[in-house]
C-alpha cells in the first residue's frame, strides 16, 4: 500500500465504526487487486472496477436499507461500485468467480463482465456496460416507491462521463416533477475522466451539481476521498430522500486509482490521491489503529483472496447448452 | 362492435381492476386526452409523463424490475427509436442475471402506415423489435384479439411490445367482446355512450365500464383466418384484413383457395401453425409493411426456405415495404411505399401459376 503521512485528525465517528469502514476499504482495495491480477495472469478477459472511491462508497453501502422489494433502497449502480457492495457484505468470491466467468458467477452465470452483480435478494438491480441508463430505470423504481407508507428509496450512481447522457437530465426532470416528485438520491462519483478523456474539455459547467439547481433539487458537492466528510454527506442524503420522499443530488469527487479499465493497463496511478492510504495514515496517527494491525488486515484479505482464486480457477465453465436459458423467466433449452 | 382502441381501453380498465396494473403513463395518455387514440380515456390509473421517450421506456423497465404493473406507452413507433438501448437492456435483464431478475411490463406503441401520417408518424417497428431478444412481441388485427392479447402481456413476468396498427384504431370488431353490449347498431351506440369521453369538459365525467371478463388469447398462438389449399399467406396487423380481403377476391375470381395467417404473436411466433400450413399449401408469401431489408418477414422465409426447400413447389415471396427512408405524405407515395392488395393479389396469382 502507498504510505501517505497525514496531520492528526479529530474523528468525530465512534472508533468502532472508523475501524469498520477501515476493513471494508482494504478488503474492497484487495478485492479490486485480485481481480487485476487475475486479468494480468489471463484469469478473466476484462477488468474494470472502483479502486479509489472506497473512501465515499463504504460509507454509502454501510447506511443502506437493505433487503428485497419496495420498502428497501433499490440500487441502479455503476461498475465502479464493488466498494458499496462489500460494505453491504456481498461474498468476495462471488466477484472473483464473476472475474473468471465460471458457472458457478452469481450475478451472471459468466455471462457478464467484472463487477458487473446482481444481487435481487438486496434490490441490486443487474449492473450493466452502459454508463446512463440506470438514471432512466432509477425513475422507475423511485415511482414504485411513492406508494403510500413505502419506505424504501432508490439509489442510482455513475460517473462524471454518463451525466452527458440522455437519461442524467431525464433523471433530474422525472424526479422533481411537480406532479410526482421522486425518492431519489442521485449520485456522480466525478474522477474527472471518461475513459481516457479529461472531463475539463467536454464539460463546460463549473460543477456537475450546478445542473440540480434549476430543478430545485437539493444537492452537494463533497470529497469523495474523505471518510467522515463522505459518510455524514450520505447520512444527511440518505436521511432527506428518505423523509421527504424527495430527490437529492450528490457530485462526489474521487481518485480512479487504476485507470479506467484493464484497456488502459489497470496499473496504479500514483499521481492521484489513495483515500486508502490517507485514512489509514490518519486513524494511526489518531491512535485508533495500529500499523500492525493494518498491515495484517491486508495481508489476511491477500491471502485469503489469493486462495478463493486458485479455488475458482478449477472451476467449471458455463455448459454451452445453457445459452439459451433464461431468455424468459425460468425459461429453459432453446424455445424457437 | 368496438373498435381497437375501445378494445385496448377496455383491456387495460380490466387491467386495473384485476390484474394489479398500477401505472398506465406516456405522452398525453392520461386526462383530459386519454391518448392520441383514446386508447387509455378513463382509466383511472393512467397519466401523463414528461415529452421523454427514454425516460418513459426507462421508467416502465425500472417498475417491471420492482413488481408493479405498468403499461406505458411510446405516442407513435417512430418516436421509440432513441430507446432502443433501453429495450435492449430491458430484454436482457433475465437473461443476464442468469434467471435472478424478471421484469413484467408492458410497452405499447401504434405502428405502419395508412393514415397519411408522412415520415414521423407511419413507420413500423415490428423489423427492429424482432432483433431484440427477451420480449414477447404481439400485433393485432382484431380488436377482440387486442384485448386478448393485451391481457396476456399485462399478466406476463417478461417484457411485452404491443404493437398497435393505427390504421386499425378506428376498425371495429365482427367478434364480440365477453362483455360488451351486442354487436348491433344500438349495442355500438350504448358502448361509446359508456366509454367515450365527451367532447369538451371532461373533467366531470367517468366512464360506465360493461361488466368485462377475462379473455386471454395465450402467446404463441397465430390464427388461420381464411382457410386453403394453395397457398399461404403469413401476415400480421392491418394486412391481414388486406389479405383476408385479397383471400376471397381470388377465390371468386381465379378460384385460388388462399389460407390466410395472422401470426398475431410475432415473437416467439407459431411456427406449428405456419409450418403445417406450408407443407399443405407448398407456396407461401410472407407480408408485412416494414422495410424489407432484415424485414421480419426474410427470418420467416429463411426458415421456410431450410425447412422445406425440397416440399415447396414455387420460390416464396416477401412482399414488404420499400426500403426507403421514410413514408411519403403523398397518396401515390404511400402507396408504394407500402405493399398494396394489388400488390397481394398479384403475388398469389403468380405463385400459383409457377411449377416446381
Amino acid at each position: 500500500m502507498a504510505k501517505s503521512t497525514a496531520a492528526k485528525v479529530k474523528f468525530t465517528l465512534p472508533e468502532a465504526k472508523l475501524k469498520l469502514i477501515f476493513n471494508h476499504m482494504v478488503k474492497s482495495r484487495v478485492l479490486e487487486e485480485r481481480l487485476i491480477r487475475m486479468y494480468k495472469q489471463s484469469d478473466g478477459y476484462f477488468w474494470i472496477g472502483g479502486p479509489g472511491e472506497e473512501a465515499f462508497a463504504i460509507p454509502l453501502g454501510l447506511q443502506l436499507k437493505k433487503g428485497e422489494g419496495l420498502d428497501y433502497d433499490y440500487l441502479h449502480l455503476h461498475y465502479r461500485a464493488g466498494g458499496i457492495l462489500t460494505a453491504m457484505g456481498a461474498e468476495p468470491i462471488g466477484f472473483i468467480r464473476q472475474m473468471k466467468n465460471v458457472a458457478s458467477d452469481p450475478f451472471s452465470g459468466g455471462r457478464n463482465f467484472a463487477n458487473h452483480a446482481s444481487i435481487k435478494k438486496w434490490n441490486v438491480l443487474p449492473i450493466t456496460s452502459t454508463i446512463e441508463t440506470q438514471y432512466a430505470t432509477a425513475i422507475g423504481t423511485g415511482i414504485a416507491q411513492t406508494r403510500k407508507n413505502c419506505t424504501g428509496i432508490t439509489i442510482v450512481n455513475g460517473g462524471d462521463a454518463g451525466t452527458a447522457e440522455g437519461e442524467f437530465a431525464s433523471c433530474l426532470v422525472w424526479s422533481s416533477r411537480p406532479a410526482l416528485p421522486l425518492p431519489i438520491l442521485m449520485i456522480a462519483a466525478n474522477n474527472s475522466f471518461g475513459i481516457s478523456t479529461p472531463a475539463a474539455t467536454q464539460h463546460g459547467e463549473k460543477n456537475i451539481a450546478d445542473r440540480a439547481a434549476p430543478f430545485g433539487i437539493k444537492n452537494r458537492i463533497i470529497n469523495g476521498n474523505d471518510v467522515e466528510e463522505s459518510y455524514y454527506a450520505v447520512k444527511e442524503a440518505l436521511d432527506y430522500v428518505r423523509t421527504e420522499r424527495k430527490p437529492y443530488f450528490l457530485e462526489v469527487k474521487v481518485s480512479r486509482l487504476y485507470g479506467h479499465s484493464s484497456a488502459s493497463g489497470a496499473n496504479f496511478v500514483a499521481h492521484e490521491e489513495d483515500c486508502l492510504a490517507k485514512f489509514e495514515a490518519q486513524l494511526i496517527e489518531a491512535g485508533v489503529l495500529s500499523e500492525k494491525e493494518a498491515k495484517e488486515t491486508r495481508e489476511n484479505y491477500t491471502a485469503e483472496f489469493l486462495e478463493m482464486a486458485k479455488q475458482v480457477k478449477v472451476e467449471p465453465m458455463p455448459d454451452p447448452s445453457t445459452i439459451y436459458d433464461n431468455t424468459y423467466w425460468q425459461q429453459k433449452g432453446k424455445y424457437f | 362492435m368496438a373498435n381497437m382502441a375501445q378494445a385496448i381501453r377496455m383491456a387495460l380498465h380490466y387491467g386495473e381492476k384485476n390484474l394489479g396494473l398500477e401505472h398506465v403513463f406516456g405522452e398525453d395518455v392520461g386526462p383530459p386526452l386519454g391518448g392520441v387514440f383514446t386508447a387509455s380515456q378513463g382509466i383511472e390509473c393512467a397519466w401523463n409523463s414528461p415529452l421523454d421517450e427514454r425516460g418513459i421506456v426507462g421508467a416502465a423497465i425500472g417498475l417491471g424490475l420492482s413488481g408493479v404493473r405498468a403499461v406505458a406507452e411510446i405516442q407513435f413507433c417512430d418516436y421509440i427509436y432513441n430507446t432502443i438501448d433501453l429495450l435492449k437492456l430491458g430484454g436482457m435483464m433475465t437473461w443476464t442475471s442468469n434467471g435472478d431478475w424478471n421484469c413484467g411490463v408492458t410497452i405499447m406503441t401504434p405502428v405502419g402506415a395508412g393514415i397519411r401520417g408522412s415520415i414521423y408518424h407511419s413507420h413500423s417497428f415490428d423489423a427492429m423489435m424482432t432483433h431484440i431478444p427477451g420480449w414477447k412481441i404481439v400485433m393485432p388485427s382484431t380488436p377482440l384479439d387486442a384485448y386478448g392479447l393485451l391481457l396476456s402481456c399485462m399478466k406476463d413476468p417478461n417484457p411485452t411490445m404491443f404493437l398497435k396498427p393505427k390504421a386499425l384504431l378506428r376498425v371495429e370488431g365482427e367478434e364480440q367482446i365477453p362483455g360488451e353490449p351486442p354487436l348491433t347498431p344500438e349495442g355500438k351506440k350504448e358502448l361509446r355512450e359508456r366509454i367515450d369521453a365527451p367532447l369538451g369538459d371532461r373533467s366531470k365525467w367517468k366512464p360506465k365500464w360493461p361488466n368485462l371478463i377475462d379473455a386471454s388469447i395465450p402467446f404463441s398462438q397465430a390464427k388461420i383466418t381464411r382457410s386453403g389449399s394453395h397457398v399461404t399467406v403469413v401476415t400480421y396487423g392491418r394486412h391481414v384484413l388486406i389479405s383476408n380481403q385479397v383471400a376471397d377476391e381470388v377465390r371468386r375470381d381465379h378460384g385460388i383457395e388462399v389460407e390466410v395467417i395472422d401470426l398475431r404473436t410475432l415473437w416467439p411466433y407459431d411456427w406449428a401453425t405456419v409450418s403445417g400450413s406450408i407443407r399443405k399449401t407448398k407456396r407461401v408469401i410472407f407480408v408485412n409493411e416494414d422495410t424489407e431489408v432484415t424485414n421480419f418477414g426474410e427470418h420467416l422465409y429463411r426458415r421456410a426456405i431450410e425447412e422445406f426447400f425440397y416440399e415447396l413447389e414455387a420460390r416464396p415471396r416477401l412482399l414488404a415495404g420499400a426500403f426507403v427512408p421514410g413514408i411519403g405524405l403523398a397518396d401515390p407515395l404511400e402507396a408504394a411505399s407500402v405493399p398494396q392488395a394489388s400488390d397481394i393479389s398479384r403475388a398469389i396469382v403468380e405463385i400459383t401459376a409457377e411449377r416446381a
